[in-house]
């Protein structure tokens, strides 16, 4: 049934009448996802678009039975947006907004890792099932239905996994865009931990990039747990220390969180690391004798 | 967003934080005239500190302590205009603009504080160590044990007997544990009042008369919380940072200068760093990190192109574009302009893919432009690697 994403998600999207929530609650349910509804401060009792607008979150689950949320909401007010869909139970929230100020995610992670939503992202391209439903701002013809889990950082280099895997005939069960800011709500070993219990997730593509020790952790975990293979790949070999590589998360501070010792970590845990972005797919099909 | 030590001090006294006396200075007649007047208010040390943003300025020869003031003309003359090298400013060093004329301090200890985010459990941590004066990075790989830490719960912030705590683990005589407490107290309040991302005191010394003081203050600013912030955005010192990365940001793209020859532009962060991974990979190296972003438009693409050229190393050219939100027939027509308006000679290697692939591919060769394509990331990075060894 894949993991996160499926055909029972009912979706709603916070700062649905904006432009960009508009358009990718669109693409959202042209994909197929079940788009009941979104949620605008001040414009609750309205339509936009055919879907019902409410005021809060919390009225919008009472109305329209959903179970997952996706967030456009701008910057300074994203956080507050994070904490009213888990203030509502949403079992699944899932934030896009990229640039929220680090002191407000700490905030929010002090109010999320006690409750009973999984958080998805900030700063990330969402969530999707191939051929069932996504939650996110990903082209979804690129992706093919099967049995490749995939989780990343990254929001592109996630496309590029999934178009090389897609070319050679590898389908896809879940794709998790896990985000790039050093605060996300699913880091890369929760997102491992659900693909490996996931019955039709056969193999792993965990793509993880600079900064931070969450992949060093993750292959601890793979070491232990994880019996399906797993490719890797670390992005960032070339950056230098002490910048931050475009995402906020991405810099190599103190001589923690590079690539090196990603990649060290990764291989120690039996992972089949690649050191070229363009071998993830090839590997993959090696692995899966395909 | 990094700002200069003085600038630091300034912040900290508004938080209560006790900082030597001292005057930033520009010229070398100011600096006589501070320095003079730090002399004759009693002070028998007056020190000369080049403000620039990196670390290391000591060991490279841009701070010195002087006695007289025929002695502190000298070290100002010799730092102003110099080009300080640190193991943090690369072989070129960096010209130093600004001078921090100071009061000397009579050191008894030499401690370390800082505030940053702790990315493993989402909480700020709070750091103390007894190792002031040297390298933080150097005693957490060499012997963790000797850096104490509290972790601070949002809702809570800093309690005092966290604080506490820390004042006792640095050994401080009982007569300076309130002033700690109120020193650390008051270090938290500016971390999380101004949005830093690091805020680091090393040295945080005691003196001879029981005293404690911010000998050296770093601050970092979170850039995503600069939009409440806007009288400390204009701390912001551009004669610190490369000219073409000041260029891109005007721009809002994402650039970082590297000094390889093939220079890149690709969407998305990731992507932009496995694409110069894969041109090293290769054979190559890099030029820049470039991540246009989602919804690139023209303007920026043209300003992109023009920053890129701007780069006398650059080569060769490698776009690289995964259409999803940004489509690929919109950056084909930006390409087209762009590199008909600033007339491109350099080699230019294009890999395209995603959202209306073919569109794009269809304008690009309908252009009259010259360019070559690589139907995967790896066919296209060798051809710029060739492309880019061929120019030479």
């Amino acid at each position: 049934m894949a993991v996160l994403v499926n055909n029972d998600t009912r979706l709603i999207v916070q700062g649905i009448t904006g432009r960009e929530g508009t358009y990718h609650a669109k693409g959202c349910q042209d994909y197929g996802t079940k788009v009941v509804g979104g949620v605008t401060p001040g414009k609750g009792g309205t339509t936009h678009e055919g879907w019902p607008v409410f005021n809060t979150v919390e009225e919008a689950v009472a109305a329209t039975g959903a179970n997952a949320t996706m967030i456009f909401v701008p910057p300074p007010f994203a956080a507050d947006g994070i904490m009213e869909a888990v203030a509502a139970n949403l079992p699944l929230v899932v934030c896009i907004t990229e640039g929220i100020p680090i002191l407000d995610m700490v905030k929010v992670w002090s109010v999320v890792k006690d409750s009973k939503s999984v958080l998805i992202g900030p700063n990330c391209p969402g969530v999707i099932s191939p051929g069932m439903a996504k939650i996110g701002i990903m082209p979804g013809r690129i992706h093919m239905q099967g049995k490749v889990g995939i989780v990343s950082r990254s929001g592109t280099l996630t496309y590029e996994a999934v178009h090389q895997l897609t070319q050679r005939g590898i389908g896809q069960s879940t794709a998790i865009g896990i985000g790039g800011d050093p605060i996300i709500g699913t880091k890369h070993i929760d997102a491992i931990k659900l693909l490996n219990e996931d019955p039709d997730t056969e193999a792993i593509v965990m793509i993880g990039e600079i900064g931070g020790t969450n992949e060093e952790i993750a292959a601890e975990y793979i070491k232990a747990h994880v019996k399906k293979p797993v490719v890797g790949f670390i992005a960032g070999q070339t950056a230098p220390p002490g910048r931050r590589m475009g995402h906020a998360g991405a810099i190599i501070s103190g001589g923690e969180g590079t690539a090196e010792s990603k990649m060290e970590a990764m291989t120690a845990a039996g992972i089949h690391v690649v050191k070229s972005p363009a071998d993830i797919g090839e590997m993959m099909a090696k692995v899966l004798g395909k | 967003m990094k700002i200069h030590e003085y600038q630091a001090k300034e912040i900290l006294r508004k938080y209560g934080v006790p900082v030597p006396e001292g005057e930033m200075v520009t010229t070398l007649e100011d600096a006589d005239r501070a320095a003079k007047q730090l002399f004759s208010a009693g002070n028998a040390v007056v020190v000369i500190k080049a403000q620039i943003h990196a670390g290391g300025r000591g060991k490279g020869g841009g701070v010195k302590v002087t006695k007289t003031l025929d002695d502190a003309n000298a070290a100002s003359k010799a730092i102003l205009g110099m080009q300080l090298i640190t193991h943090q400013t690369g072989p070129q060093g960096q010209k130093v603009q600004r001078l921090l004329v100071e009061a000397g301090s009579a050191i008894e200890r030499e401690l370390y504080l800082g505030i940053t985010l702790d990315r493993l459990n989402g909480k700020l941590t709070f750091m103390a160590s007894q190792a002031g004066g040297m390298e933080i990075e150097e005693v957490a790989a060499e012997n963790p044990d000797a850096i104490y830490k509290e972790a601070i719960e949002p809702a809570l912030g800093l309690q005092p007997w966290q604080a506490r705590n820390l004042a006792f683990k640095l050994g401080l005589k009982p007569t300076q544990i309130n002033a700690a407490v109120t020193f650390m107290l008051g270090l938290y309040k500016a971390y999380v009042e101004t949005d830093c991302s690091l805020l680091e005191i090393n040295p945080f010394i005691t003196t001879k008369d029981d005293k404690l003081a911010a000998l050296d203050c770093k601050i970092n600013f979170d850039d995503n919380a600069m939009y409440r912030h806007k009288d400390l955005k204009e701390l912001r010192d551009v004669a610190e940072e490369d000219p073409l990365e000041v260029e891109a940001s005007k721009d809002s793209l994402n650039y970082i200068k590297l000094d390889g020859s093939i220079a890149c532009m690709v969407n998305g962060a990731g992507l932009a760093m496995a694409t110069m991974d894969i041109i090293q990979y290769s054979g190559g190296s890099p030029a820049n990190f470039l991540d246009v972003g989602g919804g690139a438009n023209q303007q920026q693409i043209e300003a992109a192109f023009a920053i890129l050229l701007a780069d006398p190393n650059v080569k060769a050219i490698f776009i690289n574009i995964f259409g999803g939100i940004l489509r690929v027939d919109v950056l084909a027509t930006a390409v087209v302009a762009a590199a008909r308006n600033l007339n491109v000679t350099l080699p230019l290697i294009l890999r395209l893919e995603g959202t209306n692939v073919e569109e794009g591919r269809q304008i690009l060769a309908e252009s009259g432009l010259k360019y070559a394509v690589g139907a995967t990331m790896a066919e296209a990075a060798k051809l710029a690697v060739e492309a880019a060894k061929g120019a030479k």
